[in-house]
This record gives C-alpha cells, sequence and structure tokens, in this order.
C-alpha cells in the first residue's frame, strides 16, 4: 500500500455486527448448504422412490451380497491394519530398531501410491488374483498409513513420566504399555481406522481392478450399464447409510473427552526401549510391510516400464493428460481453499456452537463417497440444470465437497497462529473489516493456504471415481488415463502415468510426514 | 539402622555429571530431603532410587538388599517404592478412583474401598472419586496422586518438588497435611526439592546438593547452624560472613569480638553469622557501630543495607521490623547474640 492518508470523516456508519463477521458467516453457510447437496440429494432419492420399490430394491439377494462383502472387508482389513500400524509406530517411535528414522519414511511413502496404482502392481504381479482375500490384502498395504501417521504422532506426544509412575505403582512393562500407554492412543486410533473405514466404503478402483465387488463398485456398474438411477439410488443409499455407521461407531468409542496433559512440566524426552536379540528378528516386519507396500509397484512399474520401452512413452498424449490435470488440480485446489477460509477464520476468530456446527457439516459432506457426489451432481444437473451438466463448475464442486476439510484443517492451524491483536491494530490504523482480515491475517495465513492448495490438488489427482463421471467431455486426467489403459490390459501403457501420478504425491507424502513431526514439536 | 543406602552412585549424561559420587543413609521410618539448585542432580537421584534410570557406578541396598549395582538392577515395577511427581502425574485417561486402584491387584469394590479410605486420609471429598483428573486443582491433583502412592503401602515414598507447582498459601498447608499422612503410615520418604524453607521444615534429615555431590548431611539445625562453607550457608538462609582472627573460643571480628562455636580453632578464619543474631540499636554503643545504607520498604519489614565503621567498610544486609524504621544515614550500635559459626 502506498501512503494512505485516510482522512475520512468521524461521522461513520455504525455496525452491530463487524461486517466481515457477517460476510464471512453468510458465505460459510452458502458453501455448507452446497457441500450438503449429495447427502439431500440421497435422502430426496428415497423419498421420491417410494416405501415400496424402496424395499423391493434394498431387500434383495444382490444387496446382501454385497452388504456381506463390505462388512468382511470393513472388519477383517481394519485390525490388520491396527495391529500393524500401532506395531510399526512403536518400534520405529520407541525402540532402538536400526534405521528407524528411514522405516518411519518407508511406513508413510506408501500414500504416495494410489490405491488402485497399489491394486494394478498386484494383478501384474499375481495375474490371477481377486476377491475379499486379495481385497484385504491391498486394502491393508495401501491404507496402513492413514494409522501410521497419527499413530506414530501419538507416540511421540506421550508424557514417559506416565509410564514411569505406572511402572512404580508395581506394572510390568506390558502392562504399562496395556493399561498407560494404549488407552492414550485410542483417540488417534479412532481417527485413523475412521479414515480408513470411510476409505474402503468410497474406493472404486483398487477393487474393481481386482474383481471385488462392493456398493461403490457395484454403483458405478449399474451407473454405466442402465443409466435409470432409480436402483443405483438405493445402493448409494445403503452406501451412505454404512458411513452413518462408522461415524457413529467411531464417535462412541472416542467419547466425548480428550485427554489433556495434565501439569505443565516439560515433557521428559522418551525412553527407548533396548530390542536386544530381537533387534534383528523384528526387522522383519518393517522389511516385509515395505516389500508389499513399496517392493510390489516398484517392481511392477519397473517391469512395465523396461517391457515397454521406449514405445509406451507417447509423449502428446502423457503430454495432453499432464497438463489437463495440471489445470484441474490447480482450479480445484484454489477452489477448495477458498471454500474453505470463511469456515476456517470463523471456527477460529468467532469459535461458538454454531461455527463448530456448521464445521461439522463440511466434515459430514466429506465423508460421502465419492460416488454418492458424483452421483448426486450428475442427477441434479441433468434434471435440474443441464446447462452445468459435465462442465468444470460442477466437478470442482464436487471437488470442494470432498477435499474441502484437507484444506481447512491447514487454514485452521496457519490462522490459529496469527495474533487477533494484529487485525485489531490494522482496524485502529483506519482499514476496514474486510481490508483488515485481507492485510493481516490472510496474508500471514498464506503457508497453511498454500499447504491446503497442495493438499486438496494431490488429492484431486488421485481422483478417479467422482472424475469419471463428472469430467467434461473430451477430459482425459492421468488417473483417467491409467485407468482406460489397465481396463484394456495395456498394463504397459498405463505404466508411465502411475509413474507420473506417484512422482506428484511424493511431495504429499513429504508434507504428511513433515507435519505430524510439527504437531508433536520435533 | 539403615534403611536405604546409597554408595558412591554415579550417572553422566553425555560429558555432564549429572552425579558424581552420592552417598547417603536413611533411617527407617525418617524424612529426609534433598535439596539444591536445579540442575544439581536431585531429580537424576530420585529416578536412579525409583528405578528409573540405571547408575553407571554405585549401589543402592533397600532393607538391606541390593536393588541396583553395576552388575544390573531390579526394574522398576518390582521395587515398591512410591514416588509422587512435580505435577501429579495423574493417568488423565482414568477417573480418580481409578487412578487411586491403579497399583492395586484386588477386586474391584476392593480397590473402591481403598481409594475412598485413602481419598479420606489425605482429605478429600469422596465425591470426587468420579472426577476425571482434570477437573481438579492442583492442591486437589496432588493429594491424589500422594492417595494413589499410598495404595500399594511402598516401602519408600519419593516426593519430587511436589509442591511446587502449588501457590504459596496451599503449599504450606499441603505439605503439612503430607508430613502427617505420611507420619501416621510410617513410611520412610524422600523429599527433593529446591525451595530451602520447605526442605528445612520437612525433614529430619537434610542433604544439601550441588553439582552432583552432597555438600552436606545432617540435622536440618545443624546444618543450618554449621553449614560446611559459604555456599551451602548462602543456599539455606541469608548469611554474613566474616573475615575474623580466632583465639579460644572467640573471634576478633569487624563487629567486635564475639564467641564462636570451636573452642580449640586458632588462627585467621571466616565466621557466619544469621542475620536473626543481630539486632540494632540507634544510639552509638562500645562494640561496633554503624551506619545506615540504603532502605527498601518491604511492608513489615525493610531490607536495610548497614555498614561498618572502621577500616574495610565492611557491610552486610538486614530485615529490619518496621516499627525501628531506619533511615538513610542514621547512626547504629550493633549487638550479637549467641555464637558465630567458624568455617574451617
Amino acid at each position: 500500500m502506498s501512503a494512505t492518508t485516510d482522512t475520512r470523516v468521524l461521522t461513520a456508519p455504525r455496525y452491530r455486527l463487524p461486517a466481515a463477521s457477517s460476510w464471512t458467516l453468510t458465505i460459510a453457510v452458502v458453501v455448507a448448504l452446497l457441500a450438503l447437496l449429495p447427502l439431500g440429494f440421497v435422502l430426496w432419492a428415497a423419498f421420491a422412490t417410494g416405501w415400496d420399490t424402496a424395499v423391493q430394491l434394498i431387500f434383495r439377494e444382490r444387496v446382501g451380497d454385497l452388504m456381506v462383502d463390505t462388512i468382511l472387508l470393513v472388519l477383517l482389513t481394519i485390525p490388520i491394519c491396527t495391529l500393524l500400524s500401532v506395531t510399526l509406530a512403536w518400534l520405529t517411535e520407541r525402540t532402538d530398531l536400526p534405521g528407524a528414522r528411514l522405516w518411519s519414511w518407508l511406513c508413510v511413502a506408501p500414500l504416495a501410491v494410489p490405491a488402485f496404482v497399489h491394486s494394478y502392481a498386484w494383478v501384474g504381479f499375481w495375474p490371477g488374483i481377486h476377491g475379499l482375500g486379495a481385497g484385504v490384502a491391498i486394502s491393508v498395504v495401501a491404507y496402513f498409513p492413514f494409522l501410521y501417521l497419527p499413530v506414530s504422532a501419538a507416540f511421540r506426544m506421550l508424557d514417559p513420566a506416565l509410564e514411569d509412575q505406572a511402572a512404580s505403582l508395581g506394572l510390568a512393562p506390558f502392562a504399562v504399555f496395556r493399561r498407560v500407554v494404549l488407552p492414550q492412543l485410542r483417540l488417534a486410533i479412532c481417527g485413523g481406522t475412521l479414515l480408513i473405514g470411510l476409505h474402503l466404503l468410497a474406493e472404486y478402483g483398487l477393487y474393481a481392478m481386482i474383481r471385488f465387488d462392493t456398493f461403490t463398485t457395484a454403483i458405478i456398474d449399474q451407473f454405466q450399464s442402465t443409466y435409470n438411477g432409480v436402483a443405483a439410488y438405493m445402493l448409494a443409499l445403503v452406501l451412505v447409510l454404512c458411513c452413518f455407521v462408522l461415524l457413529g461407531v467411531e464417535a462412541g468409542l472416542r467419547g466425548s473427552r480428550r485427554y489433556a496433559r495434565l501439569g505443565s512440566g516439560v515433557a521428559r524426552r522418551t525412553r527407548v526401549a533396548r530390542l536386544g536379540r530381537w533387534k534383528y528378528p523384528l526387522l522383519i516386519l518393517p522389511l516385509v510391510t515395505a516389500a508389499f507396500s513399496l517392493g510390489i509397484p516398484a517392481l511392477t512399474l519397473g517391469h512395465w516400464l523396461v517391457a515397454g520401452g521406449a514405445a509406451i512413452w507417447r509423449m502428446d498424449e502423457i503430454g495432453l493428460a499432464l497438463g489437463q490435470t495440471l489445470v484441474i488440480c490447480l482450479i480445484g485446489g484454489f477452489a477448495t481453499t477458498a471454500a474453505a477460509v470463511p469456515i476456517a477464520w470463523l471456527s477460529v476468530r468467532r469459535a461458538n456452537r454454531s461455527s463448530r456446527f456448521l464445521e461439522g457439516c463440511y466434515y459430514l459432506a466429506s465423508s460421502m463417497p465419492g460416488v454418492v457426489v458424483a452421483l448426486a451432481l450428475v442427477t441434479v444437473t441433468v434434471r435440474v440444470l443441464l446447462p452445468f451438466y459435465q462442465t468444470l463448475a460442477t466437478i470442482v464442486l464436487a471437488y470442494v465437497i470432498m477435499f474441502l476439510p484437507r484444506a481447512l484443517v491447514s487454514l485452521r492451524a496457519s490462522i490459529a497462529q496469527v495474533p487477533v491483536e494484529l487485525e485489531q491494530a490494522a482496524a485502529s490504523l483506519g482499514r476496514s473489516p474486510g481490508n483488515a482480515l485481507w492485510s493481516t491475517t490472510v496474508r500471514l495465513a498464506a503457508p497453511g493456504a498454500a499447504a491446503g492448495v497442495a493438499l486438496s490438488s494431490l488429492g484431486i489427482m488421485n481422483e478417479l471415481t467422482a472424475t469419471q463421471m463428472l469430467a467434461p467431455n473430451g477430459t482425459r486426467t492421468l488417473a483417467m488415463a491409467f485407468w482406460a489403459l489397465s481396463s484394456e490390459i495395456d498394463y504397459a501403457g498405463a505404466a508411465p502415468y502411475a509413474v507420473l501420478m506417484v512422482l506428484f504425491s511424493l511431495p504429499l507424502t513429504w508434507l504428511l510426514h513433515h507435519q505430524s513431526k510439527k504437531i508433536a514439536g520435533r | 539402622m539403615t534403611f536405604l543406602k546409597l554408595n558412591s552412585l554415579r550417572k553422566h549424561y553425555g560429558a555432564v555429571a549429572a552425579l558424581d559420587g552420592v552417598d547417603l543413609s536413611v533411617a527407617p521410618g525418617s524424612r529426609s530431603a534433598i535439596v539444591g539448585p536445579s540442575g544439581c542432580g536431585k531429580t537424576t537421584l530420585l529416578r536412579l532410587i525409583a528405578g528409573f534410570d540405571v547408575p553407571e557406578a554405585g549401589t543402592i541396598l533397600l532393607d538391606g538388599e541390593v536393588v541396583a549395582d553395576a552388575q544390573g538392577q531390579v526394574p522398576a515395577h518390582l521395587r515398591n517404592i512410591g514416588i509422587v511427581a512435580q505435577d501429579g502425574c495423574l493417568f488423565p485417561h482414568l477417573t480418580v478412583a481409578d487412578n487411586i486402584g491403579f497399583g492395586l491387584k484386588t477386586s474391584r469394590e476392593a480397590k473402591q474401598a481403598r481409594a475412598a479410605e485413602l481419598m479420606e486420609m489425605v482429605g478429600l471429598d469422596n465425591a470426587m472419586l468420579s472426577r476425571k483428573p482434570d477437573q481438579l486443582s492442583g492442591g486437589q491433583q496432588q493429594r491424589v496422586a500422594l492417595a494413589r502412592a499410598l495404595a500399594r503401602k511402598p516401602r519408600l515414598m519419593l516426593l519430587d518438588e511436589p509442591f511446587s507447582a502449588l501457590d504459596t498459601g496451599l503449599r504450606a498447608a499441603t505439605r503439612k497435611s503430607v508430613a502427617d499422612v505420611l507420619s501416621a503410615a510410617g513410611i520412610t520418604t524422600i523429599l527433593v526439592t529446591h525451595d530451602q524453607q520447605e526442605a528445612l521444615a520437612f525433614a529430619d534429615q537434610l542433604a544439601v546438593m550441588r553439582a552432583g555431590r552432597f555438600a552436606q548431611v545432617g540435622a536440618p539445625r545443624d546444618v543450618y547452624a554449621r553449614p560446611v562453607d559459604a555456599a551451602t550457608a548462602a543456599f539455606l538462609g541469608e548469611a554474613i560472613v566474616l573475615p575474623a582472627t580466632v583465639k579460644a573460643g572467640q573471634a576478633q571480628s569487624p563487629l567486635g569480638l564475639l564467641p564462636v562455636d570451636e573452642r580449640d580453632f586458632e588462627g585467621q578464619a571466616s565466621i557466619l553469622l544469621r542475620p536473626e543474631q543481630i539486632s540494632v540499636d540507634r544510639a552509638e554503643g562500645l562494640k561496633a557501630n554503624g551506619t545506615v545504607g540504603e532502605v527498601a520498604f518491604g511492608g513489615s519489614t525493610c531490607d536495610t543495607r548497614v555498614t561498618l565503621d572502621g577500616a574495610g567498610a565492611f557491610s552486610f544486609r538486614l530485615d529490619i521490623p518496621n516499627r525501628d524504621m531506619l533511615l538513610k544515614g542514621d547512626r547504629i550500635a550493633i549487638s550479637v547474640s549467641g555464637k558465630a559459626h567458624v568455617f574451617r
């Protein structure tokens, strides 16, 4: 700003609320309503279908089979992921395991590989692989980092004095772990398992590749074959109910209470457990995990890249896909972050019951599977707003709904670090509320906003389900091209696309690992 | 009779010696206090006794049994030593009742009954049993931590600055009640603190620690009145150290001829007076006279600097009761009661 000699008269208009606040609230409410559109759609569909038809479509053998498969998938994958992640987190954070830092990175790195690329790699390795067993195995290697990240962060934040205290009260080391450490990991475990559960319900590519049917794959099959929605709507309804069950179970297990760290003393650095003669035998666990979660994708991709040679690098097609992907990712990422700004600001600066409720709406909306979001937007645009059908605007809205919490988390954290006094100082120097907000908080929260754009863009890059259903005609993102080629069994041709997605996702993995360290203050 | 015996314990953190040869004997049922400035190694010592850390050299004997030496150590959970930490260290995920019953291996009902009994012992209301620790005040948390440590009837109780997080008024009251509870239970106790008043008030045996060693161990009154050196003297309270020539139980000092606590010593030495041994009078007297310097008003007393007449212009500070209100430049006579202590 150049020298602003603000000589406004003193009879300024009077507001009851700061103008910035009321505007922000309005925008936040509108965005929330848009985000809840898919949920509203499912309810509308259930209502419009009518009781008899709904019962007929829901209570049939096909739905029963899907239900059994989905429940088995969730009930098998989540305990295995939990056991694996807690053990790995303990090994890397609390023991003298050789190369613990390296293993810690390798436990997060599988996130850089999109779930459907994991599946593609396993199919390339064992061509006949299919069914529930395969689904569980691939889901574990693709999703366990969602639990490893929060659990290892929680391990770092535990107060070791509590463990000493428990030992002085006569508890043997294993009892200390069970009665003091595990209960304090509960929040991290709950959050991580919920995230994995929602991914299991929402994922399409992973399961379609190994011919394992879940509600999501069934909805897409239905959508692609008949286009007549009612059956698909009813499957979506059941899927949404499954999500609600997961959310409810998680909320119940988590309880309403957070574990405050009592006292003010600085936490002593945690002591490291000596593994002794178990040191090398226990290396097998991270080694095997890395072999399956990173080795198999690396080997398969490497194999196809070598086998395909230069012929598979059709630069015109790849370049086009890459360009389109980057444009969609950036637009989507910026839109998502911009949509998150009002609620992020409200939840920090005007934290009250209604802003918390509003925030909850965003999280609820984003926990809806991509297929439901896409189905809702397709139906609404076709029926009501045809000009918007398969346009950039619609697909960006889908991304906003699905990825807003990613941007929200980063933005909130960095806005909370900007003291409100700066805004007040700007106001006292004659800036209007909006201007004061822009020139202080928004400027200083820029790193958080950048992280928000990055996190949501990279989510968009690897998104397949909704992108396939909503993308404007002629669009071919990396994920779509990969999927099309591998569906035609052109595994070699698909490999370059997978490699590009992995390369672009690596910084995301670094960012997540870095953030989890920062949370723990290291 | 010795209940706990420490023999030349050593422990390093990197190049820094946290403990540099510590010896201590603790009598059964007694209360010992280890006092020293922060960073002197007192918490490390407590962690070694509790079994949280391993000494590099030396032995720890508890009730005649070796619990740690260079060969190995009994792990913390098999020692039955209770510890109350600075911030109480309650388990945040458990209720007060579950915290107290944590170390008991009895039935649920028996745990509840024991918890209720201990709550009464530490002076807390039983209605608090169902609360979570973060719903209690700092003082209440400390009492619960004490109850939890008492629940297993430990052989030895370690208190690691348990009162330092409390505000001044609460501190003395909590200290008194904790001391009473421990005495009633007859448990040998070691208190670690950087607050010399707390240590003096609490202990039967006082150990002054400095840079990883005990500078002096003894009864609080003895250590206060007859410290081994000027630094120990200053750590335990305001000290006036004067140069003197000692002969035949008398010291010639800037304050005149004073009786000392050494009959046989003869020669040049420093002698110690505590401020409470000194009284001042407005009229000039025969023995030692001086001039009042800066006076800082401090409520009931005034922090007053006094400069003695004569060569060297020796000066020290005194807390003078407000009723004697002295002003800068006043002439005063200084008299000493009791004996001065000679540093040999």
